[in-house]
């Protein structure tokens, strides 16, 4: 297995994970209905739990930091989190469109590392994938319910999608190594990702009275380094009470 | 108890017929740390415990698989394993995590469903490896024992419930999600 690579991949999942949940707990305390405060909690504590499990696995098996020191001490240019993730939560709309988009490819992407050649990576795929089944449920009943309900409703839902769709696309950024991790057999690769993801959500936007809008040019820079003015204020703000007292116990 | 029986017939060639009696000891002590979210159950039926083995060295090895992956309650149990094995006498222990077993909501023993309902908690129906949407969204009440019921919300007050309203008794209630 090429370390590098893998690292690269598990690196860029965690900090997707860790970014998206601190978007997701946003709106603890303050959801529209409290079943939906108690989704999004819910949803975002998941994530969470996966970015630190991947972290774990980083500090484990490929000796980096530990899963804190990852999460909360790194400079801007060294996450590889997608842009998608890190824009600020623009309303309920875009919220639920995000989380649409995201969680079907998360699925897709857990699903086909199930057969990993890294036994680690593999065994915690099987994991998470059935966590995240849950989380495609939820945000494709809201889609759906959100898209035909009302004229304000599907205009706002579209508003949203039209925005958010070109930073999907970008998650499908590929990386340095993806030829490595394809032969390798760590990982098969964002662009067999990338079209059963389309596969899949294609036919729940139609559903759903939405358009996805054609010829649209992906907007990434994310994987590598380069993010929207919207990550550095997050990361200040998840990593506040860290760099406070840096080193402290908890 | 699934997990005691499979490593009774692992290697059984391989260990003393003391480390056998110590490894029995230890599931049977296991059952009495509780799974900190429902006080009423333990991690043995909760199926989190998936493996206890003694090495040539006499060191205790016990595994462990979360039930999910941001579950805080991992920790806490982890502690409890390590106490309740200082307080059997065992000095070299190791208590691990890891995903080699994947938990599913299959591994609670039916002693543990029943008590999950006594709580107050509806029962996890049982599927073939993977839930579908008939076993997300029907549950029978803990409350009245109807199956006219209606799934009210995936999500619940911790990340292993769903939210649910019976229509006869008229009360909502949460049940252990099947995962």
């Amino acid at each position: 297995m090429n370390k590098e690579a893998a690292k690269e991949l598990m690196l860029k999942m965690a900090d997707d994970a860790l970014i998206y949940g601190h978007r997701l707990s946003e709106w603890t305390g303050i959801g529209p209905i409290l079943e939906e405060d108690i989704a999004f909690s819910s949803i975002s504590q998941d994530k969470v739990g996966h970015a630190w499990q991947l972290y774990q696995l980083l500090e484990q098996d490929f000796g980096m930091p530990d899963p804190d020191r990852l999460g909360f001490e790194r400079k801007e240019s060294e996450y590889k989190c997608s842009q998608l993730n890190e824009l600020y939560t623009r309303d309920y709309a875009f919220a639920l469109i995000r989380h649409f988009f995201m969680d079907h490819a998360e699925f897709i992407r857990y699903s086909l590392l199930r057969a990993s050649s890294y036994e680690s990576l593999a065994q915690l795929a099987k994991k998470v994938r059935g966590e995240i089944k849950y989380h495609v449920l939820h945000a494709d009943t809201w889609v759906k319910k959100l898209g035909a309900a009302t004229e304000e409703s599907h205009s706002r839902m579209q508003a949203a999608l039209n925005e958010a769709f070109p930073y999907a696309l970008g998650l499908f950024e590929p990386g340095p190594f993806e030829q490595e991790l394809i032969d390798s057999g760590v990982f098969i690769g964002e662009g067999q990702l990338q079209a059963e993801w389309l596969d899949e959500i294609r036919p729940i936007i139609e559903e759903s009275g939405l358009q996805l809008t054609s010829n649209t040019e992906a907007i990434t820079g994310g994987r590598s380094g380069n993010h929207s003015s919207d990550l550095a204020p997050l990361l200040e703000e998840m990593s506040e009470v860290i760099c406070s007292e840096p080193g402290a116990s908890w | 108890m699934l997990g005691a029986g499979r490593q009774l017939v692992k290697n059984p060639m391989d260990m003393t017929q003391e480390s056998i009696e110590k490894i029995k000891e230890i599931w049977q002590a296991l059952k009495g740390v509780e799974d900190p979210e429902i006080p009423v159950i333990s991690i043995v039926d909760m199926g989190i415990v998936t493996d206890v083995t003694i090495d040539e060295t006499g060191r205790v090895m016990v595994e462990m698989t979360p039930t999910f992956t941001g579950c805080p309650a991992i920790e806490v149990m982890k502690k409890g394993i390590e106490k309740k094995l200082s307080e059997l006498g065992v000095k070299d222990y190791r208590v691990a995590l890891n995903y080699k077993t994947t938990w599913t909501s299959n591994r609670i023993t039916e002693e543990g469903r029943d008590k999950l309902e006594k709580f107050g908690l509806g029962r996890p129906a049982s599927h073939e490896g993977e839930p579908g949407m008939e076993a997300i969204a029907s549950a029978r009440c803990p409350h009245c024992g109807s199956e006219n019921t209606t799934l009210k919300s995936v999500f619940g007050s911790t990340l292993c419930r769903s939210i649910h309203i019976c229509h006869d008794c008229r009360q909502s209630f949460e049940r252990f999600k099947p995962v």
